[in-house]
């Protein structure tokens, strides 16, 4: 009976030792949090963007009369930075990180006819609102594939749509289905997440420390990976470069 | 009260009748050459069924006036059996006018169907899919390259289809939004489905031709007067049907070429 107690005790000791340890290293975690920060670049080349001919919509052709709307599956900066690409972690996250989604919510924007911004990079469940600033009716089509597909008009002055996705994606397209060429993309990853801007440069915040495989995707290049660790209070580098095709 | 019935059948025909003799209602202007013969068989039409609808008021009106106050046991001539003559006569008045109507019209239509376009009218491709129109131009070669359903990618802006790398005929073909043609050109507009029915209705052509899924369609016309003028989708193809739409443009041979130039450019 007695040594039944003593081990009964010992075991409990143990079992809240552990659960004290594993809440002490989560803490220390959120507050040694760091970040990477890198640039993506494209050697080589860019591929030729065509011109967007938008006279089915006189508004936006007259919009966008002196300054031609092209393609951007690619776009390079003057720095030979590669914007729109979408990095993330992809492996290494403990369990315990990237579970809470950022409240922030992105816009979604068609304007112009257009989608501002082309790319969008979310967390899981992270609401984002799709707006319309044109005078003229959109209607917003993703098509995912790892999540439910849905196609929405949205006429001007309409209530932006309050949405989000539930599951894991990199990327849905989404089209316009009353102007061809409105074309876009959203990510949706699980964890810290950002997308290039005009000079490649993209930061990740609230990364704890750890060994981690990094993921840059681009619409028309793909995808590629790199290793990186992140040490506590010290933001880690890395920098992508894409080869022109 | 069969009376007041009577007049008022009668006066709203007159009434419906008067602003189309005022001419009040008038086509919209007519840019094609073909499009005078359909005026025409669209207006003797609208003489003839006018005529037979005042024709059939008036008498409907006299005959309410007229027989209002027979009484219930009077004997009424039903068809068959009686009343054949009468029955007889406007059968053989509504089918002979019907027949006249598609004899004389006949002429309208084998204009724009049954007259094959000339070998040098200018070859032009339509294409309509959920909710645009985009055309094709052969470029200088004069052949249309190849089209690969698979290869459609509108994030791209391929509408076609089309693959410059490996189809030489395909590299200098032009894409656009817009329809332009030079004026007093005959043009020969080659049309397709990407997915569904859809319809090319330009007004001012006097045309309007469905495009089917799977069959190759083809309309011709010259088009003589230039400006700017709406092509819209008359099939109810979906969601966006109300807002497919295009725009063609009738150039002067000059304006034409520089246009083409340009969209080359944009290619």
């Amino acid at each position: 009976m007695k040594t039944r107690n003593k081990l009964a005790g010992m075991l409990s000791a143990l079992v809240l030792a552990a659960v004290g340890a594993l809440m002490l290293s989560r803490n220390v975690s959120a507050a040694g949090e760091g970040k990477i920060t890198g640039t993506v670049k494209l050697a080589g080349t860019a591929p030729h963007q065509r011109a967007i001919d938008m006279s089915k919509e006189p508004y936006c052709q007259k919009l966008h009369a002196d300054h031609p709307v092209t393609l951007e599956n690619v776009v390079v900066g003057s720095n030979g930075g590669l914007q729109n690409v979408v990095v993330y972690v992809s492996e290494g996250l403990p369990a315990s990180a990237g579970g809470q989604v950022p409240s922030e919510k992105p816009k979604w924007d068609q304007k112009g006819c257009q989608y501002i911004p082309h790319v969008v990079a979310l967390d899981i469940n992270q609401h984002f609102l799709v707006t319309n600033s044109d005078p003229t009716s959109h209607n917003i089509h993703p098509i995912p594939t790892k999540n439910p597909q849905w196609n929405k008009s949205q006429p001007p002055g309409a209530q932006p749509f309050d949405v989000s996705w539930a599951n894991e994606e990199v990327s849905i397209p989404v089209k316009c289905n009353i102007h061809p060429w409105m074309h876009g993309w959203m990510a949706v990853v699980k964890g810290p997440t950002a997308v290039s801007d005009g000079n490649g440069s993209f930061t990740l915040d609230n990364v704890p420390p750890g060994n981690y495989t990094l993921t840059a995707w681009q619409e028309t290049y793909g995808a590629q990976t790199q290793k990186v660790t992140v040490a506590a209070g010290k933001p880690a580098t890395a920098d992508f470069t894409f080869k022109a095709k | 009260m069969a009376k007041v019935f009577a007049v008022t059948v009668i006066l709203i025909a007159i009434g419906s009748a008067i602003p189309i003799l005022m001419h009040k209602w008038v086509p919209p202007v007519d840019i094609s050459t073909h499009g005078p013969l359909i005026d025409e068989q669209l207006s003797e039409t609208m003489v003839e069924a006018g005529i037979s609808f005042l024709a059939a008021q008036f008498i409907l009106g006299l005959f309410v006036w007229k027989y209002s106050n027979t009484p219930k046991s009077a004997k009424i001539r039903n068809f068959p059996g009686g009343a054949t003559g009468l029955v007889t006569a406007a059968v053989l008045l509504v089918g002979l006018e019907a027949m006249a109507l598609g004899i004389f019209g006949a002429k309208a239509w084998a204009s724009v169907y049954f007259t094959p376009p000339k070998p040098d009218a200018l070859k032009i491709q339509a294409q309509a899919g959920q909710f645009a129109f985009y055309f094709r131009y052969p470029g200088p070669d004069g052949r249309f390259g190849p089209i690969h359903p698979d290869l459609i990618n509108e994030g791209t802006q391929n509408f076609f289809g089309l693959d410059p790398d490996h189809d030489p005929d395909s590299k200098d073909d032009i894409v656009t939004a817009e329809l332009a043609v030079p004026v007093n050109r005959e043009v020969h507009l080659l049309m397709h489905a990407k997915d569904v029915g859809h319809s090319f209705f330009v007004r001012e052509l006097r045309i309007q031709q469905d495009f089917v899924p799977g069959l190759d369609v083809s309309v011709h016309f010259t088009a003589n007067k230039t400006g700017r003028f709406e092509i819209v989708c008359t099939q109810l193809c979906g969601l966006g049907h109300y807002n497919m739409k295009a725009y063609l443009s009738v150039l002067s041979q000059p304006d034409y070429d520089t246009w083409l130039k340009q969209q080359a450019t944009m290619q």
